[in-house]
């Protein structure tokens, strides 16, 4: 039915995506009737099964990643992690096209209507809080790490049934190094925020509790996460750095990451916007990396990459190009996603419409729990 | 409040001009839905200030909406009447406030998933008045010639990748005196064809000698203007409560007298300096932004005949805050950046130039300041071809427009 209703440029993008990942990485077409029968082929019990999502943010188009001319800008994407995975061509996101409400609707598997940019809990339930009530798991089986304060409430619904202390405890690794070197200059291009936004940044109280997490949870003193955060260049490899030792010391079942270089797109420097590509190109195979090092997360664990939304495209009048994701164009709407792990068919390409409302009750029949109120359905071709 | 309760004396507080329009055409403007009349008045509130061809325009689209019958008005109508608006957009003063209006209307649409009915109701309503009122074709055909990478070396930068299949690429122009050359050839034009704002030159850096019959606009003489609004940027940051729509609304309340540009200019071109380093995101920190903003809404609103853009090096990205912050010292510069972000540049220029009318005729030149590359693309230019001849810019020009 949904299939049915594509938009002609969704179906046309679907289809430059598959023909050019067939051609350039040798993958095969996918179909709906053979699903992969994870549990079987896995042999990974659901009791044992760990997810890590990665948000491929803010916001890429196809002319700068998959499409023939954009290729260049990801090549981890395209020659280490798509013959791996399982690669769905058309995510189609319904919903608000603003990286907090987009993300929290993700999250939720519902298009949250929340304010984008006030600090706001989503309205249904989060993939965190079904995971932790229906498998009774502790909070710190469930982390998020968000690129801005204004993340700050993605781990947990204002819902009555779920919500407070149910969710994932949420770490913004920028809050946690502007606490620990108090505004040190040093550190501010780890520091810079949203950019479209950026003076919004309402402030998480605590950095007693702040630093504490540092200390306790990350077995990292000050002075070394102060010290290895010199080395970095973007908000965004802090927050992998942070990810990994947070996989190395907690290792906790469900992992959600945010990226949001991308964004400066919103200053209007195309130089910088790709810069920004090709760094989260690399950060994710640095994620999927620490998968395979990691015994906690080695061979049991699934990788989902995808955008939250794309950019307004170069023909659309009202828009002005890769800037911005305002017209709620097609391009804008239409994504990717890539799936990959133990029981996930590599090399193959699907091409059917998938909501960005799926990837819920996917994790959902995948680690067994219900996402009872999400309004997607699982993807059967990786379950 | 709904359109068909408007009276004259609510707009006592628009510009004479737009005023006067208004009246006259009060009685269509009462027909019409409430989910379109504010996005119009939105336009025709600073008619005072529009350029020419904007005016024209909106005198054009009046007329015609006047001229509709009640069933067409229905048939041109229908979508945007099936936009359900709530009591809080009933209520508002969007006689008086109506780019506010439209700001919280486009916030509506998108929470109750009606984005999608609007922007096809518009495209159809956009399409029909095209259809049914021709924009008539320029005096002459257009050119628009962009100047990349000044500052930067050659490289191994693709240059151009995107606008190569539609034109002539030059590998072996002489660069000498090509500024100069390039400004010669528009005033030219300007003076042969003397229409008010027909003939533009936006530098993303300090403007390069040129005659006063073209439009100019530039990044570093409205440098006072960028840091009067810096500060603020700063200042309201910093209120308490204020979040980014506050911010935007703010910014949108902003006269030229606030930033001191009633001082540089006259009214319709303070007008368009204000709303481009209002409206546009990254045109107050990033040069290269501004030449490229600036170039699209003269091409979107003056409808020039030409347009120079000429790109200067950007400062390096520094964190958002300190960007933000009136800059006390001189910023180290990015020009390699600014040619990969010149030539996305140049690339924008040329479509939003054939989003105009006369397009098929137009003309547009690219060039590599200080280097010996070059695009031309032009009726006459056979698409897809390379040339490693010696030639000149003046040559280039000759065959191309």
């Amino acid at each position: 039915m949904r299939n049915s209703s594509s938009h002609p440029v969704m179906r046309q993008l679907s289809r430059n995506r598959r023909d050019f990942l067939r051609d350039a990485a040798g993958l095969a077409l996918g179909s709906t009737l053979f699903p992969s029968r994870l549990l079987a082929r896995s042999g990974v019990p659901q009791k044992d099964r760990k997810v890590v999502v990665i948000t491929f943010g803010g916001g890429a188009r196809d002319q700068e990643t998959f499409a023939p001319e954009g290729q260049e800008n990801i090549p981890n994407l395209m020659n280490e992690l798509i013959p791996q995975s399982s690669f769905f061509t058309q995510v189609v996101n319904r919903g608000i096209l603003g990286h907090y409400v987009a993300t929290a609707s993700l999250a939720t598997g519902v298009y949250e209507t929340i304010n984008n940019f006030a600090s706001l809990p989503p309205e249904s339930p989060t993939v965190f809080e079904y995971f932790r009530k229906d498998l009774r798991r502790p909070s710190s089986d469930a982390w998020v790490v968000a690129p801005s304060n204004g993340f700050n409430r993605i781990g947990e619904s204002s819902h009555r049934s779920y919500g407070m202390g149910q969710g994932a405890r949420v770490i913004l690794p920028k809050h946690l190094l502007s606490a620990a070197t108090k505004g040190s200059p040093d550190y501010e291009h780890l520091l810079r925020d949203n950019y479209e936004t950026p003076f919004f940044a309402p402030e998480v109280a605590g950095n007693e509790v702040v630093l504490e997490q540092l200390r306790e949870l990350l077995k990292l003193s000050v002075n070394d996460f102060r010290e290895h955060a010199l080395t970095l260049s973007s908000p965004d490899e802090l927050s992998v750095y942070i990810v990994r030792q947070l996989m190395k010391q907690v290792a906790p079942s469900l992992l959600w990451i945010t990226m949001h270089d991308i964004d400066i797109a919103h200053a209007g420097a195309y130089s910088l916007y790709v810069d920004g590509i090709r760094r989260t190109d690399r950060l994710c195979l640095d994620v999927w990396k620490a998968i395979q090092d990691e015994p906690e997360y080695a061979g049991k664990t699934t990788l989902f990459i995808l955008p939250d939304f794309g950019r307004d495209s170069d023909e659309d009048s009202a828009g002005n190009g890769f800037q911005h994701h305002r017209t709620g164009d097609a391009a804008s709407r239409t994504t990717w996603m890539m799936a990959l792990g133990p029981g996930i068919r590599e090399g193959v390409v699907h091409d059917r419409r998938v909501d960005s409302t799926d990837l819920v009750p996917t994790i959902g029949a995948m680690m067994g729990f219900s996402a009872a109120l999400s309004q997607g359905r699982p993807v059967s071709e990786v379950l | 409040m709904l359109p068909n309760q408007l009276k004259p004396e609510q707009f006592s507080g628009y510009p004479p001009l737009a005023r006067k329009l208004v009246v006259d055409k009060l009685p269509v403007l009462q027909t019409l839905p409430l989910s379109f009349l504010p996005s119009l008045l939105r336009e025709l509130i600073e008619y005072d200030y529009k350029f020419t061809a904007e005016r024209f325009a909106l005198d054009k689209e009046l007329t015609h909406l006047a001229t509709l019958s009640p069933e067409q008005r229905v048939e041109w109508f229908s979508d945007f009447s099936k936009i359900k608006l709530n009591a809080t957009l009933e209520r508002f003063d969007w006689v008086n406030q109506p780019a506010q209006f439209v700001e919280q209307l486009s916030s509506h649409l998108w929470t109750t998933h009606q984005q999608d009915a609007f922007r096809k109701a518009a495209t159809d309503y956009f399409n029909r008045l095209a259809n049914a009122v021709p924009a008539a074709d320029p005096e002459i055909p257009r050119v628009c010639i962009t100047i990349v990478g000044q500052g930067a070396g050659a490289g191994e930068y693709p240059l151009f990748r995107k606008l190569r299949p539609h034109g002539a690429y030059y590998t072996n122009v002489d660069p000498k005196n090509g500024v100069e050359a390039l400004l010669a050839f528009a005033a030219q034009r300007a003076k042969a064809h003397p229409i008010p704002f027909a003939h533009w030159y936006i530098d993303g850096g300090n403007e390069a000698a040129h005659d006063p019959s073209l439009t100019s606009v530039s990044y570093a003489a409205l440098e006072p203007a960028r840091n009067l609004l810096l500060a603020r940027v700063q200042k309201q940051s910093d209120s308490p409560g204020m979040g980014p729509e506050n911010l935007r609304t703010a910014m949108a309340a902003l006269r030229p007298s606030d930033l001191q540009l009633d001082k540089m200019a006259d009214p319709v071109l303070s007008r368009f300096d204000l709303k481009v380093l209002t409206e546009g995101s990254g045109t107050q920190i990033f040069s290269t932004t501004f030449a490229q903003w600036a170039a699209r809404e003269a091409l979107r609103r003056a409808q020039p005949l030409t347009l120079i853009v000429r790109f200067a090096p950007r400062q390096r990205q520094r964190p958002m805050n300190e960007m933000l912050a009136v800059a006390k010292q001189i910023v180290e510069a990015d020009p390699a950046g600014s040619l990969v972000d010149a030539d996305m540049g140049a690339y924008y220029n040329w479509l939003n130039q054939q989003r105009l009318t006369g397009a098929a005729k137009s003309s547009f030149i690219a060039w590599f300041e200080g280097h010996e590359t070059a695009i031309a693309i032009g009726p006459a230019v056979p698409r897809g071809t390379v040339s490693n001849s010696a030639v000149s810019l003046q040559q280039v020009l000759e065959w191309t427009v």
